[in-house]
């Protein structure tokens, strides 16, 4: 079904490491922006610039008085190699350039040779390069073939994260008009409409009245999903793909019908309509904080006293990690709640208290298995201890359903491999590496699919849930094993019991 | 005095400085940079402790090299902590009387001279024969291990093989700490070991070695996981009031 190589499962938990195939996905690029409207709209140039090199290095010296990460990280490796076999881009694809070293060495080449002694003076010896057009392309091939999901800052000596290179490499190639399609057209829209996918606020509305009728006409309880109520308990931000795409629509059925159980007031926001926020991935801060703050004026506008953030995995990076400190303080909201709160922190919590009603057996026709989302599982936390975000996520499975196993330790928690479609990499264009990015994911998959007959994938991020809908079948799995926490929840809770 | 030790004292002095002007003005740069965001890699401390502790750990037992590779950990580790207590044992060369703690681990310094050796030799095994690591590697990084080996061979030749008048180094060592000219003795191998270990510290500012003071600042390890508690907004990216 595909016309490029699809990597071969094995018998064992963790793929081999490839020989490296020099220059194996140069060609692969994803399409640049050729409506300079989506580039300007986020204050970029339209198109690329004539003086391109010098602007390019002048963000470049920029980002590195903004930023502590980018002097520290291009200073400071010693190519040991600890990270040249941890991306699974490199695992799926054998291009060295998916090294996370040889990644961060295309900025630190540029980097070596206009901002430091040993690469003006000595250029070959220390590996330095003039900032030519090869270059620039090799910039845009391989930092758009990151999905910033820092399992290389995990294995560093030093916790370089190539994630933060690769932002600030497309923060410099937007600096001069060099924009990926993808990315900017959907942030663009985010900014503007309120959402990634711009839907006007009648469109929602409509989604969640067919979605409050599916819900009654599936369990017999009339089920609200409220859209812009003042004065509700809980602001629940979400992404758009939960709207609409499936199976990320079952999670927000499971939202709803917690929140139906609890009896807790919550609405969802026509203006603030989107948890995802694609600024992050082009490292712009000042687009984050446009994109965020909609969120944050949202809140105030229907004035909530809490913030809860529905299944995505950058989105909680953004809220958990960025928000107190891109648009907070948060003093308006009650200060009995974290701000912002995941969603499955909230359900666990209620679960803890006995609040909800599950009933196991009904998801017996699933052995679950659950994928740690990157920006979760390495970026931010949940609950009160540090790797809650594993626990958590875990306990509401194991409170929704009889049959639970993890994936081989070393593909977990923060080891988890990412998806294959993170950081801005989920369009089309990019199949060849999507596909072969999910091959460790996918292995492990395998490997507890023979020895425990798992046919449940459970992942509380959005961008996981589609990239896995569309890549599982290219490795002979079924499409339909993926779906959310909040899916099961939705199938074990008992409506009707507890209200 | 002899032109040897003029240009041995010369040398000696300006690579100090050197070294501790680079060192010095790079740890302002990194100081001063602001960290916009909280970035650390989780799981990670809620405390300024625990930060501590972690990079403690990463430090003195590179807890995410260990993580990664084991073999890579073990040749990296033999070589730091071999290097560690050489370092420390060369500091009777520049005091008297020479502290006790000096005087005791002389014994475990002198030999640590032989882990510095084998762990740099496995390091460039490696780099040369794991096709990956030999892709990563820039000609100064194969010079970076020739340096510290012929540092570490010369210093233990002397050591063992062939000594050379180490009272008069030590005096030549205390008397350009209180700018007295005392004579160097003009034994080949000693300059050798002196002019290498002087270029060491010459590029240190100048290279990777900048990872010494840099993994004090990575804040993908030194940040505490409280962005949900704690705003930490830098001064560019305020709003303007
Ligand atoms: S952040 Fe992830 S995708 Fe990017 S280089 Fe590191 S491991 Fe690879
Ligand atoms: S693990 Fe860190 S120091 Fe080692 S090669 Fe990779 S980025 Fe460089």
């Amino acid at each position: 079904m595909a016309d490029f190589d699809v990597p071969v499962l094995g018998d064992y938990p963790i793929c081999p490491v490839p020989a490296i195939k020099p220059d194996a996905m140069k060609g692969l690029k994803p399409f640049a922006v050729n409506n300079p409207a989506h580039n300007t709209a986020l204050g970029f140039p339209g198109a690329l610039v004539d003086n391109w090199e010098e602007v390019a290095v002048a963000k470049m010296r920029e980002l590195l008085g903004k930023y502590r990460s980018l002097q520290v990280f291009l200073d400071s490796c010693v190519k040991c190699g600890s990270c040249t076999d941890k991306c699974h881009y490199f695992i799926g694809t054998g291009d060295p350039r998916n090294m996370p070293v040889a990644r961060q060495d295309l900025m630190r080449q540029i980097y070596r040779r206009y901002f430091t002694a040993a690469g003006k003076y000595l250029p070959k010896l220390v590996d330095a390069k003039d900032f030519t057009r090869e270059v620039l392309d090799d910039w845009y091939s391989y930092y758009h073939q990151c999905s910033q999901c820092r399992r290389c800052s995990v294995y560093c000596p030093f916790g370089i994260d190539t994630a933060e290179i690769s932002m600030a490499a497309r923060e410099i190639m937007d600096a001069i008009g060099l924009g990926q399609k993808y990315t900017n057209e959907i942030l663009g829209k985010n900014i503007k409409i309120g959402n990634n996918l711009g839907l006007p606020p009648p469109a929602i509305r409509n989604t969640l009245d067919g979605i409050e009728e599916d819900v009654e006409d599936d369990t017999g309880v009339v089920v609200r999903f409220p859209l812009d109520v003042k004065g509700a308990d809980v602001l629940l931000v979400t992404p758009s793909a939960d709207f609409f795409a499936e199976p990320h629509i079952d999670g927000l059925i499971g939202y709803g019908k917690v929140f139906h159980q609890a009896g807790i007031s919550w609405t969802l926001s026509s203006y603030a309509s989107e948890g995802a926020n694609f600024a992050m991935f082009i490292g712009s801060y000042s687009n984050m904080k446009r994109a965020a703050m909609r969120i944050r004026d949202a809140a105030r506008e229907l004035g909530v006293k809490r913030i809860v953030v529905g299944e995505c995995g950058h989105a909680w990076r953004v809220a958990y990690s960025f928000w107190n400190t891109i648009i907070g303080p948060f003093d308006f909201l009650d200060p009995k709640y974290p701000v912002p709160q995941h969603i499955c922190e909230f359900t666990n919590d209620l679960i803890r208290r006995g609040a909800l009603n599950l009933d196991k057996s009904a998801n017996d026709h699933r052995v679950v298995t659950f994928h740690d989302s990157c920006n979760v599982a390495r970026a931010s936390r949940m609950g009160q201890v540090p790797g809650g975000q594993y626990t958590i996520p875990r306990d509401i499975i194991k409170a929704s359903c009889n049959r639970f196993v993890d994936m081989a330790s070393g593909t977990i928690h923060d080891q988890t491999f990412c998806c294959g479609g993170g950081g801005g990499l989920l369009t089309d264009d990019l199949m060849p590496l999507r596909v072969k990015g999910a091959y460790p994911r996918m292995q492990a998959l395998r490997q507890v699919q023979e020895e425990h007959g798992v046919n449940y994938l459970a992942a509380i991020c959005a961008i996981c849930k589609s990239q896995f809908s569309k890549v599982l079948p290219y490795y002979k799995f079924d499409r339909d094993m993926i779906g959310g926490v909040h899916q099961l929840v939705s199938t074990a809770i008992q409506l009707g019991t507890k209200e | 005095m002899t032109v040897v030790t003029l240009l041995y004292a010369l040398l000696f002095y300006a690579a100090t400085a050197i070294l501790t002007i680079g060192v010095v003005r790079r740890v302002v740069i990194y100081a001063r940079s602001p960290a916009p965001l909280r970035i650390v890699t989780m799981p990670a401390p809620l405390t300024y402790t625990g930060v501590v502790l972690r990079m403690v750990r990463e430090v003195v037992f590179f807890e995410s090299l260990f993580k990664s590779t084991k073999w890579t950990w073990l040749f990296g580790w033999l070589f730091h902590m071999c290097l560690a207590l050489v370092l420390m044992r060369h500091i009777r060369y520049f005091q008297e009387p020479v502290w006790l703690g000096v005087q005791i681990i002389q014994p475990l310094g002198k030999y640590a001279a032989f882990g510095m050796i084998a762990g740099l030799l496995a390091l460039a095994v490696r780099r040369v024969c794991v096709e990956r690591v030999r892709y990563i590697t820039a000609p100064s990084d194969r010079a970076m291990l020739l340096l510290l080996l012929a540092i570490a061979i010369s210093g233990a030749s002397m050591t063992f093989l062939m000594h050379t008048d180490i009272v008069a180094v030590k005096s030549f060592f205390l008397g350009l700490m209180y700018f007295e000219w005392r004579p160097l003795p003009a034994d080949p191998l000693l300059l050798l070991h002196l002019t290498l270990v002087a270029t060491l510290m010459i590029i240190f500012p100048l290279s990777k070695l900048l990872h010494v003071p840099g993994v004090f600042f990575s804040p993908t390890r030194n940040q505490v996981d409280d962005a949900r508690e704690k705003r930490h907004v830098a001064a560019w990216a305020r709003d303007p009031a």
